[in-house]
């Protein structure tokens, strides 16, 4: 949360990707922390819908106790199938599904964590033209997470988490310079 | 590489599609409308398994070894669920709709989509501790027969019993959980009473028609799986198969919106995802 609490409020509010994050929640927790992080930041920030179409500028955070995944059509599933690697939500569900719906059209980024959730589906990223990102360890109150990516797959960028929002506005600016 | 691996990912959606219209014309189970992201991962898992090198390999296999489809049935439908699941549902119904059924002289209730049964279970015994079991008719019905029997049976893993047991009074239960089941052989088994009032059928909430005049209808992270086009045909036939008044309960993140039908229920719980149909 603290890394989220860090990153997103960088973006300004024209920021056009859609950011869909997975974050190890219990089954309990509500909405609170889309509620606060929608308060903190200039993009808007709220839970995933079921079937919602993905929108550019929005921040999707995985309700608690589903899988989220991407469809081809670019709505959003929701899951309630075991959880992979004892998490639900699996960041490897999320990652997957996305690599196999946007391609090489993809950012992945793994932030601070517990567990190797995410260095699977972040090696798939990879195999699909996709850009991989991970924190710097250093810089993670929790450096298991991005040292299994680091492991798994020959990240493209490892960033220190103070300048990974900079970092991501920096590719957006350059995806529209492309797209223009 | 990329662009041998987006021609990868095309040909895999033209192979999956290929097995699910296999699948539906020669063994009519249609999962041409499930969400195809779902249907993806499953049988990606499927093709590990059984080392397949492709799915059309998988596809060939499905026509011509019909006891094939024995094994990926299973994997297209939802198999385990939880007890108690959201406990604070399960208060709500305690503390609102149970007041409310209390008024009729009997009720009949769905489970639709029941899998291995865990919901049914667990309102067989609020209603039990509720007072409301001896008038209640119970039908829990599934596509999938495996999963019907494995309802029927009502024996699950000792190792989720903490787990239910911890959800059984987070939901408002207040007696000893241990007494629903006998454990043994690291599994537990509920009490067949907690079914004396259940009729477990086989329904396909794709192909199958209205299930008349229910009180209640549970139907809770199903439609997820579903697509749009399919989730609201069954949110239609629930509403067939509702008395007015009658109540219909979803998973936390489903809802009745953008169904064509919402104007036909009012919201009963926004929290607990609980529609009412109205009257008249």
């Amino acid at each position: 949360m603290h890394a989220l609490s860090e990153i997103l409020p960088t973006l300004p509010q024209n920021f056009s990707l859609p950011i869909l994050i997975v974050q190890h929640l219990s089954p309990a927790s509500d909405d609170y922390l889309a509620t606060y992080l929608d308060e903190k930041c200039e993009v808007k920030v709220k839970e995933a819908d079921e079937k919602e179409k993905i929108e550019g500028g929005v921040v999707y955070l995985v309700p608690a106790n589903y899988h989220l995944l991407v469809e081809k059509d670019k709505t959003l599933s929701l899951s309630v199938d075991s959880p992979v690697n004892f998490a639900r939500p699996s960041i490897d569900v999320l990652f997957e599904t996305a690599a196999e719906a946007y391609g090489s059209n993809l950012i992945g980024l793994v932030l601070t964590g517990a567990s190797a959730d995410g260095s699977r589906g972040l090696k798939l990223i990879k195999e699909r033209g996709g850009l991989t990102l991970v924190q710097d360890p250093k810089t993670a109150e929790s450096e298991v997470m991005p040292k299994a990516a680091i492991a798994e797959v020959d990240v493209d960028h490892i960033i220190p988490l103070s300048e990974i929002g900079a970092f991501l506005i920096k590719i957006e600016r350059a995806n529209n310079a492309k797209q223009n | 590489m990329t662009e041998m691996n987006r021609e990868i990912c095309d040909n895999e959606d033209i192979e999956l599609e290929l097995l699910l219209q296999a699948i539906k014309i020669k063994y009519s189970y249609d999962f041409t409308n499930y969400s195809r992201a779902h249907l993806m991962r499953r049988v990606k898992n499927r093709l590990q398994e059984s080392k397949f090198a492709n799915i059309s390999e998988m596809l060939h296999k499905v026509l011509y070894d019909p006891s094939f489809l024995d094994v990926l049935l299973p994997d297209f439908s939802i198999c385990v669920s939880d007890m108690f699941r959201d406990p604070p549902f399960f208060q709500e119904i305690r503390l609102s709709i149970i007041p409310i059924l209390k008024t009729y002289p009997s009720i009949k209730i769905w489970h639709a989509g029941c899998a291995s049964g865990e919901e049914v279970y667990s309102m067989s015994i609020l209603l039990k501790e509720e007072g409301l079991y001896s008038k209640a008719q119970i039908y829990a019905t599934d596509f999938n027969e495996a999963s019907l029997g494995k309802a029927k049976d009502g024996v699950y893993d000792l190792n989720r019993i903490k787990n239910y047991t911890s959800n059984y009074q987070k939901g408002g239960g207040s007696q000893s959980f241990a007494d629903y089941y006998t454990a043994g052989y690291n599994a537990a088994i509920f009490d067949k009473s907690l079914r004396e009032r259940v009729v477990f059928a086989k329904h396909n909430l794709v192909t199958d028609s209205a299930f008349g005049e229910m009180h209640m209808i549970f139907c809770r992270n199903v439609l997820i799986y579903f697509d749009k086009k399919l989730k609201n045909r069954v949110i239609g036939l629930f509403l067939d198969s509702l008395v007015g008044g009658g109540f219909l309960c979803l998973g936390s993140k489903e809802s009745v919106l953008f169904s064509g039908y919402e104007d036909r229920f009012e919201v009963f719980s926004e929290t607990h995802k609980i529609y009412r149909k109205k009257l008249g």
